[in-house]
């Protein structure tokens, strides 16, 4: 844009930016060598970037507003979510290179912008890059693996937010029903093979990014904090300029009416991976945050179950090799690898220890709690040993509470904001005169119940339970010690416990049924359940998830008795 | 509580709903405004396919806690219900009938006028079949507060009449029938419409009869008590009864009115007098009529203790038994009640109760028990042993009159 020298070729004032970063004159297609550095990473509204020979981008007629394209929209949403991420302590690489360049190359695969022919309606577009070789020449993989390596490049990272699309001829195919110029376009069904952006694909990209950097935030917390409301989602559109104007289609498009789900968050993060042509993800290692050791540690420490537990967790994971890199890491577009959800993998990973130490089969771990009561008794020297009951007590309680809590958030959730969405210009008084109402309702009964109105969000927090050594009442079972329930054979601890039981003898076909195990509560013992209830709290997931992992982990561990013995059996001798 | 984590509008409105159902069935006034608050906003969703939308609960359960919150005045219920009111077109004419009911059990009869007055002049769009039966309703209770601004001022007049020189009495009687006239013309309206009416037939009577017309009023009433199309309702034969006993109608008529109460409640207060008159007649049916209404009044719980009731059947039953006619009546009415009267009126325990809280009780039960199960029976003995114990004279002469009559309950159980 500061760039007025006249191109050495055909002497005019007609620039362009390359995907590369470089200049190049339109008029003859010549590249120069100048590159571009940008500080600069507001969105900017398309009225400034290659213009010159355009012209403004055109107001629209009464209410102040301007173009804009569905694709703007999500931009800003992803820019103001990658803002609060770092808010929250996410490294600021994740906004200015990470985040930034999947959603450009997002852009130009889909074929919204940087591209030859963007999918915009009017047949008149004029190509903003025709066909110069200088610009495709490159591959475009290694153009973006260039973009997307953490390395220090020539200062050819753009943050800039602009659009190169098409022309301004695009307005008069602008359409009544929605504010923004192709909304209508977006909700066609021929867009799937693109790969329709979406609200919840917002999340998707943001926790691609956050796997990308291997950020301490598995996607469980990701979704916590946004419904927590610590990262913008619900509502987002608010943020808009007020020139973005939101009506009709935009709706549909930016207005949630529910939680993000996620499954659904996942599995399209997983398609947008391949659909972007990523490589192999940076390997996730033993010293990684995700990797089912370090979560392992972390979700123990919040169950409030003894730090001991982590040697036997560690050894489950090595065991069945899921502590590998290979493993863990994600290769988009590998159909055949299952695709590891690390949080759930932990998860079942605890899960699957406290059935090999305590059975959970609704009597035995309630035995074995008394013996090792027993045993205390007797223990004076070292820390009091782990007993089941009263680990029980104290979670169970805890979980009641906190649940009631939790669903008494539920219904209390609110969904609307001050900034009201209407279909249509003539619908808007009537959603003003509503939207007063409602406020003025709020405030009268808010009254009468006589409380405050809840202004300040908790403050965000990785850990949603917290226990403390220095309770006294003896609610911290972080530091006792399992020996209660171990015994030693041939010098080794091993677990008193000799038996297990298999939550399901075979693994459903996936391709079928879509999971590999399914999950009713009738069918298996109240302490599994317990612990299953446990963890799809701290998880914000269904408990059949975490079940569904817990079988896979089984069929590995117990891979060899399966394969030997063809007969049904269900509890196996280890 | 459960293991949802997922949510979406639709459901985290009816979940919060739930949490006011709960909190309004505990009473719990506070709590319930509380969640409220969280679900107002559901309506500013523009469409709604449940069959009870978000503003007609907000505003039924609003209406409720406001009403019971002790911090709810008149005030702010007001300003609510005006906002109900912009809600729902369709519920305009409704609401407004739930503000004058709440204005007047604060006792603000003008400011509830006012409503109605301005509900009534209300049109929107084309008269719907709905809309024109809220209006004649709220019409009716305009015609009402009509009625009660005639009767006060019919007061002042009987009062003050004569103390107050003739230009006073002249306005307040004008007043008073110009509110005779805007009361009459709507009360007439809204009893033509089946209904339960009562309190507005009883209303438009009394205006009536003030002014004199007798044969309007009993035809309002004829039409009311007789009227299929109007469902069963005691009071209007109660009311037909009693403007027939006012006017001195004929005993044929009464008794034909209060036939039909029985009927339909044979425990009603009334069939006390309506035994006395039967017993009176000169008919035989009548009699016997009257036997059998004063047998099933006391089949109730609620009369057991009634000593009117008691003697009036003892009064009966003796006359039978000393005319020694239709002894077959009682054996009639005797016969379903045989097995079970003996242990629901006349068991030792209650003998001692009646005797102990109401002796002249105790001395009819004894008498219609000494008949109809004979002298032997528990609560003969007791009653009339006690009576004479403590030697009052008609306890012995009821028991020389059942010595007398003893084989009587021999011919009446059969």
């Amino acid at each position: 844009r500061d760039f007025n020298e006249c191109c050495a070729q055909c002497s005019e004032v007609n620039w362009g930016l390359t995907d590369g970063g470089r200049f190049y004159c339109r008029s003859c297609h010549n590249v120069t060598e100048r590159t571009r550095e940008v500080v600069n990473t507001d969105f900017i509204l398309n009225t400034r970037i290659q213009t010159i020979s355009k012209g403004l981008r055109k107001q629209k007629k009464n209410d102040g507003g301007c173009e804009w394209y569905v694709c703007e929209g999500f931009q800003l949403i992803l820019k103001k979510q990658a803002e609060a991420l770092e808010a929250l302590g996410v490294c600021p690489q994740m906004k200015d290179e990470i985040l930034c360049n999947f959603w450009r190359c997002y852009l130009q695969k889909s074929q919204q912008a940087y591209c030859n022919r963007p999918a915009v309606e009017t047949a008149k577009a004029l190509p903003v890059w025709d066909s110069s070789t200088d610009v495709e020449s490159e591959p475009e993989r290694s153009s973006l693996l260039h973009l997307l390596s953490l390395s220090e490049s020539e200062g050819d990272l753009q943050t800039d937010c602009s659009f190169a699309s098409s022309t301004s001829k695009v307005s008069e195919s602008t359409s009544v029903c929605s504010g923004s110029v192709d909304g209508h376009l977006y909700l066609m069904k021929n867009q799937k093979e693109k790969l329709r952006m979406t609200m919840p694909m917002t999340l998707s990209f943001c926790y691609m990014a956050l796997l990308w950097l291997r950020e301490p935030m598995t996607l469980s917390d990701l979704l916590r904090f946004v419904v927590e409301g610590h990262i913008p989602y619900l509502n987002v559109f608010q943020h808009f300029p007020e020139k973005m104007k939101l009506c009709g289609l935009d709706l549909k498009i930016f207005c949630v009416e529910s939680w993000p789900v996620y499954e659904e968050v996942y599995n399209k993060m997983l398609e947008l991976a391949a659909f972007l042509d990523l490589p192999r993800f940076p390997d996730i290692t033993d010293s990684c945050f995700l990797h089912p050791d370090m979560l392992c540690m972390k979700y123990l420490m919040e169950a409030n179950l003894p730090d001991e537990l982590h040697n036997w967790t560690c050894r489950v994971v090595k065991k069945i090799c899921i502590g590998d890199a290979d493993f863990l890491t994600l290769v988009p577009g590998n159909k055949s690898k299952r695709k590891v959800k690390y949080d759930v993998l932990a998860a079942a990973v605890i899960v699957v220890v406290l059935k090999l130490l305590f059975l959970l089969d609704d009597h035995y771990e309630w035995l074995l709690s008394d013996f090792a009561e027993e045993r205390n008794k007797n223990n004076k020297e070292g820390g009091p040993y782990f007993e089941f009951k009263k680990w029980y007590t104290v979670i169970k309680c805890c979980l009641d509470v906190e649940q009631k809590r939790l669903d008494e958030e539920r219904a209390k959730y609110l969904w609307r904001c001050e900034k009201p969405l209407f279909y249509s210009a003539k619908k808007k008084s009537r959603v003003l005169k509503r939207r007063q109402m409602v406020v003025n309702l709020q405030n009268q009964f808010g009254k009468l119940s006589g409380s405050v109105q809840p202004a300040e969000k908790p403050n965000p927090s990785s850990f949603q339970l917290s226990w403390s050594e220095e309770n006294t009442d003896g609610s911290c079972f972080h530091g006792q010690s399992l020996k209660g329930i171990l015994q030693e054979k041939c010098g080794v601890l091993t677990a008193v416990n000799p038996d297990y039981w298999l939550c399901t003898v075979k693994l459903c076909t996936e391709k079928l049924c879509g999971h590999l195990a399914h999950y009713r509560e009738v069918d298996f013992p109240q302490s599994y359940h317990f612990v299953l209830r446990l963890f799809s709290f701290l998880l914000r997931i269904q408990p059949s998830y975490i079940h569904e992992e817990v079988c896979v982990i089984e069929h590995k561990l117990f891979n060899k008795k399966l394969c030997k013995k063809p007969k049904y059996s269900t509890v196996l001798r280890k | 509580s459960s293991c949802e984590h997922k949510l979406n509008f639709k459901k985290s409105k009816e979940v919060c709903l739930s949490y006011i159902q709960d909190a309004m069935l505990q009473k719990q006034w506070k709590r319930a405004a509380e969640f409220l608050t969280f679900y107002v906003e559901s309506l500013e969703k523009d469409f709604s396919r449940q069959d009870v939308n978000p503003s007609e609960m907000i505003w039924r359960i609003g209406a409720e806690i406001l009403w019971h919150h002790s911090h709810g005045s008149v005030k702010e219920f007001n300003s609510f219900i005006e906002q109900m009111k912009i809600l729902s077109v369709k519920r305009y004419l409704k609401v407004c009938l739930e503000h004058v009911f709440h204005l007047l059990c604060h006792g603000l009869i003008d400011e509830a006028y006012q409503t109605l007055s301005l509900a009534e002049s209300w049109r929107f769009g084309e008269q719907t079949a709905v809309q024109d039966k809220e209006i004649k309703l709220i019409q009716a209770y305009r015609g009402l507060l009509d009625y009660y601004s005639w009767s006060k001022k019919k007061n002042i007049l009987l009062e003050y009449g004569e103390c107050q020189d003739g230009f006073d009495d002249l306005s307040v009687e004008q007043e008073m029938h110009s509110c005779f006239r805007k009361a009459a013309v709507n009360l007439k309206e809204i009893i033509k419409v089946p209904g339960v009416w009562d309190l507005f037939v009883k209303c438009y009577v009394d205006l009536l009869e003030f002014y004199g017309a007798h044969n309007e009023a009993r035809q309002v009433l004829n039409e009311y008590a007789y009227n299929s199309k109007f469902p069963a309702n005691p009071n209007a034969h109660v009311y037909l009864y009693e403007f027939l006993k006012r006017h001195g109608e004929s005993k044929k008529s009464l008794i034909s009115a209060l036939k039909i109460l029985h009927d339909i409640v044979p425990s009603h207060e009334l069939m006390i007098d309506f035994n006395t008159m039967l017993q009176k007649s000169k008919k035989r049916k009548n009699r016997r009529l009257g036997l059998e209404v004063i047998f099933a009044a006391l089949d109730y719980a609620g009369w057991k203790e009634n000593v009117k009731a008691w003697s009036c059947l003892a009064r009966q039953v003796k006359q039978i038994v000393i005319s020694e006619k239709h002894l077959d009546w009682i054996k009639q009415e005797w016969n379903s009640r045989k097995d079970w009267w003996p242990a629901f009126h006349f068991s030792r325990y209650l003998a001692k109760r009646n005797w102990q809280k109401n002796e002249s009780l105790s001395y009819e039960k004894a008498l219609v028990a000494g008949i109809l199960l004979g002298k032997e029976c528990k609560y003969f003995k007791y009653v009339s042993h006690q009576g004479c114990k403590a030697q009052m004279k008609r306890f012995r002469v009821l028991k020389k009159f059942v010595n007398k009559h003893s084989l009587v309950y021999l011919r009446i159980s059969g």
